[in-house]
């Protein structure tokens, strides 16, 4: 690829990524209500994508193969636990953290 | 209150919420400059793209796209696949992404991931400047990404660290939004619809093609149940 072939394809990647953040906001313009289907959706939808999220990151563990998907599996217990008994965003997030890293370098 | 103090306070109030961000980012934004790095691409081209694009799956993919034939729609096609979720943030985001005057566009072109769900979700303590508070998440978010990009991007191969895992604590963190966001619900429903059809999905379709197929599930299902759901809205 050519210096500007290089340039171009980062420009269409931008591109690309500029239109799925900024369509939804020029289709339904501000100052008018959005048709009430989309209202509902912009109520429903987070919960649903924190769902999706939390899938999307643990995509490529494997039950059937190296660890089976047991350190995260664990860890995620971890993250869990801590945060019903002090809810405390940080600490549930670095305890899990921690706790992965020894269970992968350590265990695993 | 004062413009200055307006959003000294936000910035603030803000950074705390972006530490775990700050932990994640610089290690994969720093995985990116080094992968950039050994591909044989100068550290300004990392820097370039963590600047202008910031989605980080998609420049991941990115520097396979650049280091094959050029095929300029082929890789808007593969972006908006990948991106294609931002469309959800976008409509759940109509109201609060506006009315921030000037803020608006950098929250939209910064509405990454991380940055969607700690905005969406963020408790903004009374007397924060929401529009600040919200522009000082993404701002922070976006300098970490560029800052390991880069520094990866510039010292590359040199680093040897043992930092395996670390990544972790990105899906450590949806975990810890999904049960604050569960909390807040009354109605649980759509929050396992969306575990629900998305690990369907990613079992039925792999890795590599499971997000389009659980995004277009979840909207199915959910439109299913809108009026049922909407009823329950109302008693509730």
């Amino acid at each position: 690829m050519t210096f500007t072939e290089q340039m171009i394809t980062i420009g269409m990647i931008v591109l690309g990524t500029m239109l799925t953040r900024f369509l939804p906001f020029l289709i339904f313009p501000a100052g008018k209500p959005a048709p009430r289907y989309i209202q509902y959706l912009g109520r429903v939808l987070p919960s649903a994508v924190f769902g999706l999220l939390v899938i999307y990151c643990l995509k490529n563990v494997s039950l059937f193969t190296g660890s089976h998907g047991i350190p995260e599996l664990f860890s995620i217990a971890a993250v869990v636990g801590l945060h019903l008994w002090k809810r405390q965003m940080l600490i549930s997030i670095a305890g899990g953290t921690v706790c992965y890293m020894l269970l992968v370098q350590f265990v695993f | 209150m004062s413009r200055e103090k307006k959003w000294k306070g936000a910035l603030k109030a803000a950074f705390p919420h972006t530490i775990p961000i700050f932990a994640g980012f610089w290690f994969l934004g720093m995985t990116y400059g080094i992968y950039m790095n050994v591909s044989g691409f100068p550290f300004w081209y990392p820097m370039l793209m963590s600047l202008t694009i910031f989605a980080g799956s998609v420049e991941f993919v990115a520097v396979n796209l650049l280091l094959g034939a050029f095929h300029p729609l082929q890789a808007l096609a593969v972006t908006l696949m990948i991106n294609a979720r931002h469309l959800f943030y976008g409509l759940s985001m109509l109201e609060k992404y506006r009315g921030n005057g000037w803020k608006d566009f950098y929250l939209i072109f910064g509405m990454c991931d991380e940055s969607f769900s700690i905005n969406y979700t963020a408790r903004i303590p009374d007397g924060v400047d929401r529009g600040w508070f919200m522009f000082f998440v993404t701002l922070l978010n976006h300098f970490y990404w560029f800052l390991g990009a880069t520094l990866g991007g510039i010292f590359g191969s040199l680093i040897h660290f043992n930092t395996e895992g670390l990544d972790f604590v990105i899906a450590a963190m949806f975990v810890v939004i999904f049960m604050e966001q569960w909390r807040k619900d009354k109605e649980h429903l759509s929050s396992l619809v969306g575990l629900g059809a998305t690990l369907l999905c990613l079992i039925a379709f792999g890795a590599d093609r499971f997000l389009i197929p659980g995004m277009l599930m979840i909207l199915a299902v959910l439109t299913a149940l809108r009026r049922p759901l909407e009823k329950r809205g109302e008693e509730l």
